[in-house]
């Protein structure tokens, strides 16, 4: 490493040719194949889909609690819908260390929110903004943190729902699925939402998210029976659960 | 302090002949001249009352406040100048950040204290800075470890205690501590004795307006920290205001 | 502390939804333009100054950096009771080392975000206090004096009239025989759905001449909208600038 033959030129020959090499002009090119890597380019141990949608006063947040390996389902028993203030909530699918990682940083946004005592506290607009800001530069750093975010809650009494992917992909809807459910359950939120006969309130839209995760744990088979709702609206924010998809197979000797 | 500099009170790297480094001292006197503050810690919580002096009506209530959380778990309260303590409160919000990114968990108030005192300790030992003119105080509870409390001082010195007073009238405070069973007391009578010793020692002659600043970390805050509540706020306010009025009546016979 | 003194004053004062600095401008000489003393930083915040103006410019830089730099990834404005504790942390570090020298500078920030109105006053000492009403700068005593008389109003006062009693606390602070003129003062709004703006000359001259007609020490008794309605007495442009050159030269005497 000291003073080996690589490296002894170097200072004098700064971004010059190098012996035996054929002049580079304007010698921007300075890499070599040592500096080159190969970064993670999937996710391993992965949260399947989130579903969320709006209604009325508020927005739902659910995803059941397991995480994957592979294929595998590997830990059966991880919260992936979180309360992060009075008026945020998230949930979260995709790499569930990278997930992990990005949570030390958002509970410490809340803790100085906390020490600061002002009646100030993180809202999910700036939230959702935040978030988008950090994957996008993690992407263009090709080192992405690999999550699936959806960032719900109230902005100044408004119900906000956002998701952010490991691209830094960044948009805001009214029903935002991820994953499977991107397939299979908003189709079922959006036959809600439009169905203007009747307003979807809280308990509706409780109804509606239960529906969607039966019907995820039927078709998707990297979920499981046992999830969490997280709601937030004017009364504040909670986490609800675990529930149980209530399951019948019997259908399945039909088939 | 008896003797005065005499040339050896411009830095705070140099010693004097009989052993003192002045600029410490002087650090000290800055302490001095702010309003009182006391901390009490009793049989499941901490206390920290700070007189606050407002010098003038045009400032809002709640400006130039003198007590601080960390972390939620720890407050810390300043007495000297406010500017150098909102440094350390700066410091410590990253002390405690750095902790719990490190390990997961709260950092304890020993090590904080530990890496506080560090902090204003260095400040002692170079003449290109000058020292921290502040005292203060970390208070904390948790169920395991119990109320803790720490006073460091301006040269990184630092103690625990179950009560303590620095600022104006620390003589007068601490000698009115001393006199309580401070290990036996519950939060409710750690808070009307801390009203009842702020409005004593406040010297209205010297400081007109002035405020009651509370905080509390203790069991019946599940371990946080924070201003007391107003109907607890008002506990204090009126023990102190009821023995401000008997020591003077005492003072007319 | 000593250079705050220095600078000519400014006042600052706040009531339910809007917060107001004004200030007196002073000119170098009478071939200098009047020296600039209302900055504006952000569309919610903007301050004014009294002392150093070289070391205002380079605070004033530093809060405009982390104003933006906070828009960026949190998609609001920097609320601006942590934008002050920011700055009197930085303005701290220069207290106390021997290499550095404390900024010669004070400021009046006037703010609105989430929590109302604010006016803070920031000294080189580097403590900062929230105040409903302050003045700071040479005489500015007597300005105050004035403020503490008309305090308990302020919180009712509409923009206009919170206007007219900083120009009237300003005008304590001339030196001898001096007037305010449209030229040598300088209003800073800010407000509920009102952005940080300096008013132009036009509308400074009608304040101006709403206070002229009120008698000295008065009340906001004869304010009926003065802002609008007193437009049509602004004189003439060809008129103004013989009656003021004379004034920046007087001011020049006490700088």
């Amino acid at each position: 490493m000291f003073g080996g033959f690589d490296n002894s030129y170097s200072p004098m020959w700064h971004n010059g040719p190098k012996p035996g090499a054929f002049y580079n002009f304007p010698a921007t090119s300075t890499s070599s194949p040592k500096d080159e890597k190969q970064r993670d380019s999937q996710p391993i141990t992965t949260g399947s889909s989130v579903i969320a949608f709006k209604y009325d006063t508020g927005v739902v947040i659910s995803a059941d609690t397991l995480i994957s390996y592979g294929k595998l389902l590997r830990y059966r028993n991880v919260d992936r819908v979180f309360k992060v203030n009075d008026h945020t909530i998230i949930g979260v699918g995709g790499e569930y260390a990278d997930f992990q990682f990005i949570k030390k940083y958002i509970d410490q946004k809340v803790t100085e929110d906390y020490c600061y005592d002002d009646n100030l506290q993180l809202k999910p607009k700036s939230l959702f903004n935040w978030l988008t800001r950090v994957l996008y530069n993690k992407r263009c750093r090709f080192a992405p943190l690999w999550i699936d975010i959806v960032i719900g809650g109230l902005q100044d009494g408004v119900p906000f729902l956002g998701h952010v992917d490991h691209r830094g992909r960044a948009y805001e809807d009214a029903a935002i699925a991820t994953g499977y459910g991107k397939h299979l359950a908003l189709p079922l939120i959006r036959e809600k939402i439009e169905n203007q006969t009747e307003t979807l309130n809280a308990e509706r839209a409780v109804e509606l998210s239960k529906s969607c995760m039966e019907v995820l744990f039927y078709r998707d088979c990297q979920s499981y029976p046992q999830y969490k709702i997280a709601t937030c609206d004017g009364q504040g924010a909670r986490v609800d659960g675990p529930i149980n998809v209530a399951q019948n197979w019997e259908q399945a000797l039909n088939v | 302090m008896s003797s005065i500099g005499t040339g050896y009170d411009l830095s705070a790297s140099q010693f004097s002949p009989d052993g003192r480094v002045f600029q410490i001292d002087y650090a000290g006197k800055a302490v001095e001249q702010s309003g009182t503050l006391i901390g009490l810690r009793g049989k499941n919580g901490v206390v920290l009352a700070v007189e606050k002096i407002v010098r003038s009506p045009l400032y809002e209530e709640d400006s130039g406040s003198r007590i601080y959380s960390v972390d939620k778990h720890i407050g810390i309260a300043i007495a000297g100048l406010l500017a150098d303590g909102r440094q350390i409160v700066e410091t410590a919000r990253k002390e405690a950040l750095n902790y719990k990114q490190q390990f997961d968990r709260p950092i304890p108030i020993k090590v904080l204290n530990d890496r506080i005192s560090s902090f204003i300790h260095a400040y002692t030992l170079y003449s290109a800075v000058r020292p921290f003119g502040v005292s203060v105080i970390l208070a904390s509870y948790s169920p395991e470890t119990g109320p803790q409390m720490y006073m460091i001082e301006p040269s990184g010195s630092s103690y625990g205690y179950s009560g303590c007073a620095t600022g104006k009238a620390k003589q007068a405070a601490k000698t009115e501590i001393e006199k309580l069973k401070l290990a036996d007391m519950d939060i409710e009578e750690l808070i009307t004795q801390a009203g009842k010793i702020i409005y004593q020692v406040h010297d209205e002659l010297k400081d007109k307006l002035f405020k009651m600043e509370l905080s509390w970390v203790c069991e019946l805050s599940d371990g946080l920290h924070q201003i007391v509540p107003d109907e607890w706020y008002k506990k204090a306010y009126t023990a102190g205001v009821e023995s401000k009025r008997d020591d003077d009546s005492d003072n007319d016979i | 502390m000593e250079a705050v003194k220095l600078g000519s004053a400014t006042v600052g004062l706040k009531g339910r939804d809007y917060a107001v600095v004004v200030a007196l401008k002073r000119a170098s000489s009478e071939l200098a333009s009047y020296q600039k003393k209302i900055i504006p930083i952000d569309d919610h915040l903007g301050i004014s100054i009294a002392g150093i103006t070289a070391d205002a410019r380079v605070l004033s830089r530093y809060m405009r950096q982390e104003c933006l730099n906070y828009k960026y990834s949190n998609d609001t404005v920097y609320p601006a009771s942590r934008l002050i504790m920011n700055l009197g942390n930085k303005m701290q570090k220069c207290t106390q080392r021997y290499d550095r020298r404390p900024f010669g500078v004070g400021l009046l920030v006037a703010a609105y975000d989430d929590q109302g109105p604010h006016i803070y006053e920031v000294v080189p000492s580097a403590n900062y206090f929230s105040v409903k009403a302050m003045s700071i700068g040479s005489r500015s005593q007597s300005a105050r004096t004035y403020l503490e008389k008309h305090l308990e109003k302020f919180s009712q006062c509409t923009k206009e009239e919170l206007i007219k009693h900083g120009l009237e606390a300003l005008k304590g602070t001339l030196p001898n025989e001096d007037l305010l003129t449209s030229a040598n003062i300088s209003i800073g709004v800010v407000g509920k759905g009102e952005n940080f703006h300096i008013l132009d000359d036009k509308e400074n001259q009608a304040y101006v001449d709403a206070i002229e007609k009120r008698k000295p020490g008065g009340g906001p008794d004869d304010d009926s909208g003065a802002g609008g309605s007193s437009l049509p007495s602004v004189p003439t442009p060809a008129d103004e600038p013989g009656d003021r050159d004379p004034i920046a030269a007087v001011a020049m005497e006490t700088h």
